[in-house]
């Protein structure tokens, strides 16, 4: 095994000092060129862990390594040259036009009072390629379709041109065929060698790309592991508290939760 | 990216420039309206009246103009939201509080008024800003609107008490005066105190101008992206407000320019800050020396400048929400 790009040991954390924690002994590591679903049911934390692999919060207790050095290590600006993040979602109150907004990604190269280059707009361009929407290059944001958005905010990430991806629940609000696209393009960028951790309530769409799966569950891991040995009917029903079959068809797993509703 | 005549500098210079040059022979002296160019060469009377009334005037104008449309902006920016205005954490309503409280109490000495009013200000400011770090709810935004509005009620109230006690012959008019905008009184003192704030904060806000986009995105992504959110935003909200203080405890209240003109230069140039930014302080600076142009020259008396801008404010914010193609908010 090669060394980990991510690991994260033994993190506590909660929001008040008072509450109960949001994030309990939460530990695993990351190779580098994986894709890793972050998978558990609502509130099970994985919004706030993606938060702390930012450094937008700090743990109370526990490290994250990135490579061999703690991210508390890093400046903000060397950090974002690493990490990028995909929103869940993001309200955008004025008319950006698709690439002036994808070249906000650059901001990690540029100082506070630089404005970005040709060769910064290039970079754009090649991310609003690599998503497939050159197209949508001109039109305003606020009149596209939920689906382009997402599709507009992995380019504006890539623009960044991190080393890990983090995606927070980058499926939950896209209808079947724009899913697809979003993790065909996941695929596309773990071949480019990007590591990606994305968080998601839906196993189908883990099982869809995912390596290797984290399953959370009120703030603790349940279970970490290759996709193989993790999405199983078992440790999925113990991850979401309700009965989950595991079967397959045409060789992929598929889920299917029927428990009787009272 | 797409080019158009807005972006070139020297059209963003040359519009100020000439409304400046225009207003500069335009008042009521030798008759009104215009003055012939052999009068200003040749009258000493016109020189002197041109040099140490009008410059000053029409500088102070410019700079009010330049500051609230920048100021107005980048709060639209800071607070992601297109209805701000530059005076509403408390600023406003705290600078004609000071003012008021200087004319009863100080004497109504402009020194002394402008003073008052710009440490009110600046306190309207601070109070909206630890009131906001107490509130229990809301994101940092919401809190900060919410201070805001209960300072500025707070100072109006004070205002209206100081109104109340003021003497109605000599006082009280010349509260209601200040109030109402105006940069009849203003010298070339009056110039050199507000320009140095004026000019450190313009200049900043010019050369962050591409950055303040990454201030807009919410604090998760601009985080993400290599921002020091709560540094970078304080310190150019911080540098909003300065400049808003200053030209308002000089000019008194003047409200629309701050919301209005950044509007215009979105629709101009698109949202991006780098570009509509620029657009809005030179088109921000012509529309202040326009609209003092006819506060000074329609009649024989002065016609405060807020009115003028108020009413000139409301007809392009109507035209400019009713007209095709325009989206202010999704």
């Amino acid at each position: 095994m090669t060394q980990p790009i991510l690991t994260i040991s033994n993190l506590e954390f909660s929001y008040e000092p008072d509450q109960k924690n949001v994030l309990n002994a939460v530990s695993f590591e990351i190779q580098p060129g994986t894709i890793t679903a972050i998978l558990g049911p609502n509130g099970a934390g994985k919004t706030t862990l993606i938060h702390l692999m930012l450094g937008l919060r700090k743990p109370h207790t526990g490290n994250i390594l990135l490579k061999d050095k703690s991210i508390s290590h890093y400046s903000r600006k060397e950090l974002s040259q690493w990490v990028g993040l995909v929103p869940q979602s993001e309200y955008v109150p004025f008319e950006y036009s698709v690439l002036e907004y994808v070249l906000l990604g650059r901001a990690p190269y540029l100082g506070p009072l630089d404005l970005p280059s040709q060769s910064d707009i290039e970079i754009a361009r090649q991310a609003l390629i690599q998503v497939g929407i050159e197209l949508l290059e001109k039109r305003p944001i606020p009149e596209l379709s939920g689906g382009e958005l997402q599709l507009v905010l992995i380019a504006r990430a890539l623009a960044q041109q991190p080393k890990v991806l983090l995606l927070d629940e980058p499926t939950s609000h896209l209808d079947l065929s724009n899913r697809n696209i979003t993790l065909q393009i996941l695929n596309q960028l773990r071949s480019n060698g990007v590591t990606i951790l994305f968080t998601t309530h839906d196993p189908e769409a883990a099982s869809l790309v995912a390596d290797n799966l984290v399953l959370m569950r009120q703030g603790k891991v349940m279970h970490t592991g290759s996709l193989e040995t993790t999405f199983t009917s078992q440790k999925l029903s113990q991850t979401y508290g309700t009965h989950i079959d595991v079967i397959r068809v045409d060789g992929l797993p598929v889920v299917r939760s029927l428990e009787k509703l009272q | 990216m797409k080019k158009n005549l807005w972006q070139s500098p020297i059209v963003l210079i040359m519009i100020p420039l000439l409304v400046f040059l225009f207003s500069m022979v335009m008042g009521r002296y030798p008759k009104p309206i215009f003055m012939p160019l052999d009068v200003l060469l040749n009258d000493e009377l016109a020189q002197r009246l041109v040099f140490s009334l009008r410059m000053p005037r029409l500088l102070s104008a410019l700079c009010l103009g330049m500051s609230l449309s920048a100021a107005g902006g980048v709060m639209q920016m800071l607070f992601r939201n297109p209805l701000i205005e530059p005076g509403f954490l408390g600023v406003t309503q705290g600078a004609g509080f000071g003012a008021a409280l200087s004319i009863i109490f100080l004497g109504s000495s402009p020194l002394l008024v402008e003073t008052s009013a710009t440490i009110f200000a600046v306190l309207g400011l601070l109070f909206s800003y630890f009131i906001a770090r107490r509130i229990r709810f809301g994101g940092w935004v919401l809190r900060l609107i919410l201070a805001g509005i209960a300072v500025s009620a707070f100072f109006s109230a004070g205002l209206g008490i100081l109104k109340y006690l003021a003497d109605p012959t000599s006082q009280l008019p010349e509260i209601t005066f200040w109030l109402l905008g105006g940069l009849w009184s203003v010298t070339w003192r009056d110039l050199f105190y507000i320009l140095p704030v004026v000019i450190i904060g313009l200049v900043i806000i010019y050369l962050m101008r591409w950055r303040l986009n990454l201030l807009a995105l919410g604090d998760e992504t601009a985080t993400s992206l290599g921002v020091s959110v709560k540094r970078e935003r304080t310190l150019l909200l911080g540098v909003s407000v300065a400049i808003t203080a200053v030209v308002v405890s000089v000019a008194g209240i003047v409200g629309w320019i701050g919301l209005i003109i950044p509007h215009i230069a979105r629709r101009l140039v698109g949202a991006n800050s780098a570009n509509f930014l620029p657009v809005s302080i030179a088109i921000g600076g012509a529309f202040a020396i326009l609209c003092d142009d006819i506060a000074r020259t329609l009649s024989a008396g002065e016609i405060p400048l807020g009115i003028i801008t108020s009413l000139l404010g409301a007809v392009i914010f109507l035209i400019l929400m009713i007209s095709p193609g325009v989206r202010l908010q999704r």
